[in-house]
């Protein structure tokens, strides 16, 4: 059934899913977000252990959303996958790093003998939420800043940047939208917290958390925003290929794309309406939802403008011939067919990660399970 | 693409550092794959008699395995990004077969493993007994589909094939799915290596029961695990022999080198006995044809191993080196020069392609799906990277030794086994008290035995990453070499510290037996 698509088609499938995994990730970094409000949110031991706990059940799915969309692209888009990751080394060597220490310290943090004392490990967790969110959001701005490398005729990458991909956080649009991934997961965490936790004070703490968060995470997105409306975008020529910079080329996709475009709005009009909700109704526990699927929403269609529409994904701005565009950089539409059905199995793990944690959601994390439940972090 | 060779010291430490990654990384996945099935086992019992010791059992089990899990998984994130961030060469030539795998194995595995653990850990009082029990076999089934996946990839580096060359975007692009799959290579690999896991785990878990039993706390506890975990040791310590056996055939049929270092054979002969204990000479020595300075050996085997013929010839590692033509043997020298002109015939194609001379470009192209060219020139392309025969010898010491320290520990894996087995259906365990002293020390040298199948795997092919297609110089990313020492060290420490607090944790917690399983205070 795939076979018949063009390679083209199957190209923009998977550049769809790539961008499907990293906005459900961006999403999910709200455990992230909440690892930097443990202390915040939680006044002494039980409580932060509720907090640990109601992250520790959902930390895996980011992670392993992580490993997943690592693995996809590198499966759709080699050619991204050797050149940002062995030419920007630096970034994707540390956000790693955090992940590490993310792993190890939910389990670990209480247990007896664990060598580095409790307070290490909820060191890491902060460690790993700060950089976690900053990296990844400050990476997918080069998406539409560029980067400086350039490839040679066998498509071997040569970076030019001397900080191997640091310097990417110099330039303020990336920086604006890695604090705002940073805030949009604090966000996001006081929200979840507010449906999982059934607690009246972390409640009540969160809902102020909320507000505090709501206020730079606007100022960070929307400036991310309203300058990539105007930025020079990496355009390719749909016949010769060749990449030139366009003015107010992201404008033009959102234009050219109304799909995307009412994407973009209704994502921030649910993320809006998630935290309006949630702030302003007494007892709402439901804004997570809203703003979870227009935080997925809205990342979406940022992936999307920044690669359809004759757009170059991962551009150089060091050479604009060596730019990524999902055609150059992507498999062989032999594997792009094989992979496209592995891609069936995706609804099926959707359900029964859905269906079990149904199961398991039934009941809310309560005072009275942090001293009853046998298995704790 | 032509990479030249004083890219050594980055080389070395790439290597070093993914040697040091994934060998941390090997230290805890064995554990998980086994012990899954023992905890599965465990809790089906429990399921099937009601009896509430097993279920006391099952979750004890579970506990250490969570946190063998967590560092598992923190080891194993930085695997699968290393292959971008220090083999981005390697990454583009192979991208298009071996991406695949490792998205399959996030989409089809670490997925199903990740959510059933959720379960399975905080499960009990939530989900039925029957979801919770499916939820524990399915934890097991998706750690070892995991391995499935990742061992499929590291199988084609090892034996690529169902792939061909495409000048035009200068990789290797996948031509058939079921081949990779499904190869001979990967198939006993995979076998072999979570039937390893298996006896990993079962020994594990009759050296922690058997510290019970000596200090006479949870006995029957110990004595139940002991007796699931022998049975299931035995049968897979035999299929783990087996396995073994047809990795090594397969090693014998595509990459004989690595068979030479494992067997210390440097002169071929036919009727080569399999040496089964020795030690070697010197380097100079070896070369000299002078290769044991004491050896055990039994004649005919090898060869009757390898290719299932007493009569049949087994190369050395000096009929590489210097060729053998009555045995059709090329020498390396040979395989350099038939790697250059593959190689020259690429760089022409792009040349002739960038100044616009594109009959020449076609022409040139059409050699990448000619037979003759494929088989007499591509299939050495990645020959050449270096003038030196000797750069393409892997370390014989280390191949030697490890392989023959995994062989024989795996056999008298099986005998441990057959002796618990046997105590314990005598009812006897509790008085052996020699063996149960003994029992806990296996445990090292069970992680030992599984660490030096992977530097028989890894160091006995060197230098290729991928076989006779792309050395380790062609295929590591250009970074300054400090950076990678950076890393390295990084990543030694902290893999480090976070071991010694795992096996601190592990400690503790098989200390505290059964009492409050899981809980944390
Ligand atoms: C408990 C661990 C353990 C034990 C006792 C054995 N093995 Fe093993 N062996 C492994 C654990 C392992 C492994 C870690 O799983 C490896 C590493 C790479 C692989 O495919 O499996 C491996 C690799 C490996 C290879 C190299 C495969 C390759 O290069 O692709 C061969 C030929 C054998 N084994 C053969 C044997 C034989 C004949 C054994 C006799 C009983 C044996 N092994 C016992
Ligand atoms: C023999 C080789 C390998 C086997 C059998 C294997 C198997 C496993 C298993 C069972 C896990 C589950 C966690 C655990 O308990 O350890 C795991 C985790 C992981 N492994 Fe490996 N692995 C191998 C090598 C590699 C390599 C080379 C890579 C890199 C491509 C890799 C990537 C990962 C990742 C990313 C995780 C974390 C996944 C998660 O979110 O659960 N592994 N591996
Ligand atoms: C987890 C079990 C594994 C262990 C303990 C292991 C061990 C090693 C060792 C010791 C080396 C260094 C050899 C040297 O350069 O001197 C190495 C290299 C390497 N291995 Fe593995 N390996 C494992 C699994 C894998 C898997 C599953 C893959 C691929 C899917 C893989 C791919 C590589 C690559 C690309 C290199 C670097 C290039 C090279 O030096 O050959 N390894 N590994």
């Amino acid at each position: 059934m795939f076979e018949s698509l063009s390679h083209l088609v199957l190209q923009q499938y998977w550049y769809i899913i790539v961008s499907l995994l990293g906005s459900l990730l961006v999403f999910l970094m709200f455990v992230q977000g909440g690892q930097t409000l443990l202390r915040t949110l939680g006044k002494n031991e039980t409580e932060v252990s509720m907090l640990v706990n109601s992250l520790g059940r959902k930390w895996e799915f980011t992670f392993t959303t992580l490993v997943t969309f690592g693995g996809a692209f590198f499966a759709s888009f080699p050619l991204f996958y050797s050149s940002s990751f062995g030419g920007a080394y630096w970034v994707w060597i540390l956000i790693l790093f955090a992940f590490i220490l993310q792993a190890v310290s939910y389990e670990f943090r209480t247990k007896a003998g664990n060598f580095l004392g409790q307070k290490t490990y909820e060191a890491f967790l902060f460690v790993n939420g700060l950089l976690g969110t900053v990296l990844i959001g400050t990476a997918v701005g080069t998406f539409f800043t560029g980067s400086s490398f350039s490839l040679n005729d066998m498509n071997q990458v040569s970076w030019e940047g001397p900080a191997r991909g640091l310097e990417a956080a110099l330039n303020v649009q990336n920086l604006a939208l890695g604090l705002a991934v940073f805030f949009l997961a604090r966000v996001l965490a006081t929200l979840y917290f507010m449906n999982n936790i059934d607690d009246e004070a972390i409640f009540t703490r969160s809902k102020k958390q909320l507000l505090i968060n709501t206020v730079p995470f606007l100022v960070f997105f929307l400036f991310f925003l309203i300058r990539l409306l105007f930025l020079n975008g990496y355009a390719v020529n749909p016949d010769t290929k060749v990449v030139v910079l366009e003015k107010f080329k992201y404008l033009h996709n959102f234009l050219e794309m109304p799909v995307v475009l009412v994407m973009l709005l209704v994502g921030v009009v649910g993320v809006l309406y998630g935290i309006g909700s949630s702030l302003l109704k007494s007892k709402c526990t439901s804004g997570i939802w809203f703003a979870g699927a227009g935080t997925v929403l809205t990342v979406m269609a940022l992936f999307l403008v920044a690669g359809f529409n004759n757009t170059a994904f991962y551009p150089s701005s060091f050479d604009l011939q060596s730019s990524l565009t999902i055609e150059n950089a992507s498999s062989s539409k032999f594997t792009l067919t094989a992979m496209s059905y592995v891609s069936l199995m995706v609804p099926f793990v959707l359900a029964y990660i859905w269906y079990a944690w149904w199961s398991m959601n039934k009941k809310k994390i309560t005072r009275e399970e942090m001293t009853t439940e046998e298995h704790l972090y | 693409m032509l990479a030249s060779i004083d890219l050594t010291p980055l080389v070395d430490w790439s290597r070093a550092q993914f040697a040091l990654t994934a060998m941390y990384h090997w230290l805890f996945v064995p554990l998980t794959l086994g012990i899954t099935w023992i905890i599965a086992m465990m809790e089906t019992i429990y399921v099937k008699t009601g009896d509430p010791e097993w279920k006391k059992l099952t979750k004890f089990w579970m506990k250490l395995f969570g946190i063998n899990f967590a560092i598992g998984v923190a080891t194993g994130i930085i695997m699968e990004f290393e292959f971008g961030t220090n083999w981005s060469n390697y990454s583009w030539f192979v991208g298009d077969i071996f991406g695949a795998p490792l998205a399959i194995e996030g989409i089809m595995a670490f997925f199903m493993e990740s959510t059933f653990i959720a379960i399975m850990f905080f499960g009990w009082n939530k989900v039925s007994k029957k979801f919770h029990l499916a939820s524990s076999w399915l934890v097991a089934i998706g750690a070892n589909l995991s391995a499935l996946w990742i061992l499929v990839a590291n199988a084609w580096m090892q034996n690529p094939v169902g792939t061909s060359f495409n000048p035009e975007t200068a990789r290797n692009e996948m031509t058939n799915f079921w081949d990779v799959l499904f190869s001979p290579v990967a198939i006993n690999k995979f076998l072999h290596t979570i039937t390893s896991g298996m006896v990993l785990a079962s020994i594990f878990v009759i050296g922690v029961s058997a510290w019970f039993l000596l200090r006479k706390k949870e006995s029957r506890l110990a004595i139940r695990s002991i007796t699931v975990a022998s049975v299931f040791g035995l049968l897979a310590s035999v299929s783990l022999a087996l396995t073994g056996d047809g990795s090594a055939k397969q090693i014998a049929a595509v990459q004989p080198m690595k068979l030479s270092a494992m067997e210390g054979m440097y002169e071929g002969k036919t009727d080569a006995g399999l040496v089964a204990f020795g030690i070697l000479n010197s380097k100079e020595k070896r070369e000299a044809g002078d290769v044991f300075a004491v050896k055990v050996e039994m004649p005919k085997l090898l060869s009757w191993m390898a290719y299932g013929d007493p009569k049949s010839f087994v190369a050395g590692v000096n009929d590489f080196t210097k060729g053998n033509a009555s045995q059709g043997i090329l020498s390396i020298p040979e395989k350099i020069e038939k790697g250059k002109i593959a190689r020259q015939a690429l760089t022409d194609f792009k040349n002739a392609k960038s100044a616009g001379n594109l009959p020449k470009a076609d022409s040139l192209k059409a050699l990448f799906s000619d037979k003759a060219f494929l088989d007499g020139n591509f299939k050495y392309f990645g020959y050449g990277f270096s003038d030196d025969v000797g750069y393409y010898v892997p370390n014989v010491p280390l191949t030697f030794y490890s392989f023959h320290i995994m062989v024989i520990l795996g056999f008298g894996f099986m005998v441990f086994f057959a002796i618990f087995l046997f105590f314990s259906a005598r009812g006897e365990l509790p008085q052996r008290k020699f063996w149960l002293r003994l029992a806990p020390w296996i445990i090292p040298l069970a992680y030992i035995a599984s660490e030096a199948g992977w530097i028989v795997a890894e160091l006995g092919r060197q230098p290729w990453t991928i076989q006779d297609l792309l050395p380790t110089v062609a295929a590591v990313t250009k970074l300054d070499t400090g950076s990678v020492m950076v890393t390295f060290f990084l990543f030694a420490v902290t893999f480090t510290v976070l071991a010694i607090a795992e096996v601190n944790i592990m400690l503790k917690a098989i200390k505290n037996g059964t009492k409050n399983e899981g809980g944390t205070k």
